[in-house]
């Protein structure tokens, strides 16, 4: 990623222009050609820079209002098996291995969920539960009361 | 209340969506629509915030150096500290959680000493301890999100 590529990626960080043709509205801000633009963007894409492009949902005003940071304390050498399986669940929308911190944190494993109601996210808990089994030997839930802050670089 | 297309556009292109030069065209006609439908659509989505952008989804870590930061604020202080933090142009993602550790944040800096040098003043000026959670694996394939918009 050189200094081109990341000037491309803070103007499309507000979102794609709703022009027709957006890519080359873009082009135009930055002084490249479209054609430039767009093939840097598919090689982003290509090496995983960019996971995807598309629509990002706001899941809260979708009605989503129980979105829970899922916390688990599983085996270190069972986490990447573990991680894997919890990911691929369909409503998992983040799943991450993070440091503990002994004694205050003793969790490894994290895992978005986003519910309707309390019930369907309680119902999602119980199906990670379950993948990790008597592999889990603690979990908390965090729900989010108040976003206070919600810019820059999104990874969702 | 969300019209089909708007439907379709938020659960059909979270990923995929056209590198073309007329990308809202492309997908006027895979749905069999115009183009200023598209684009009307889109905006309205916009507008009403249920969608937050177009654009493309990062992973975690690939632009600088980023982490994970928990703090336990005491309630009657967490809005004064939360406004100092979010202050920081290197703050996103600042949410408050039920929890003992009750704020969570992420920190984006160009590299690890200049991250770390973010931590430090956050805690400097806010005279609570900062956890750092940064990440180490990511186990999630990002395929977008199976949105239920029956009652939408």
């Amino acid at each position: 990623m050189d200094a081109t590529d990341r000037r491309i990626m803070h103007a499309t960080q507000a979102g794609l222009p709703l022009t027709p043709e957006p890519y080359q509205t873009l082009a135009g801000q930055l002084n490249l050609s479209t054609a430039e633009v767009m093939r840097r963007l598919m090689a982003m894409q290509d090496s995983g820079i960019i996971r995807r492009i598309g629509a990002v949902p706001n899941h809260y005003k979708l009605g989503y209002r129980f979105n829970g940071m899922t916390v688990w304390d599983v085996p270190d050498g069972q986490i990447d098996e573990l991680g894997r399986q919890v990911g691929q669940l369909p409503f998992v929308s983040h799943c991450y291995h993070r440091p503990r911190h002994l004694p205050e944190w003793p969790y490894n494993l994290f895992a978005m969920v986003h519910g309707k109601t309390q019930a369907e996210a309680d119902r999602q808990i119980r199906q990670i539960a379950d993948v990790l089994g008597n592999q889990c030997h603690g979990n908390e839930v965090l729900y989010s009361t108040k976003i206070l802050k919600k810019t820059g670089f999104r990874s969702r | 209340m969300l019209t089909d297309l708007q439907k379709r556009l938020l659960n059909d292109f979270q990923r995929d969506f056209p590198l073309s030069p007329t990308p809202y065209r492309d997908i006027a006609e895979q749905l069999g629509v115009t183009e200023t439908e598209v684009i009307t659509a889109l905006a309205e989505l916009n507008a009403q915030q249920f969608i937050s952008r177009i654009g493309a989804v990062i992973p975690p870590n690939h632009i600088g150096a980023s982490t994970l930061v928990a703090m336990a604020i005491p309630a009657a202080q967490l809005q004064t500290v939360a406004d100092k933090i979010s202050a920081f142009p290197e703050i996103n993602h600042n949410y408050e959680r039920e929890h003992r550790l009750n704020l969570w944040f992420v920190a984006v800096a160009a590299n690890a000493a200049q991250l770390q040098q973010v931590i430090e003043n956050i805690e400097q000026q806010t005279g609570f301890p900062a956890l750092q959670l940064p990440l180490v694996d990511d186990f999630f394939i990002d395929l977008g999100f199976k949105l239920d918009l029956q009652h939408a």
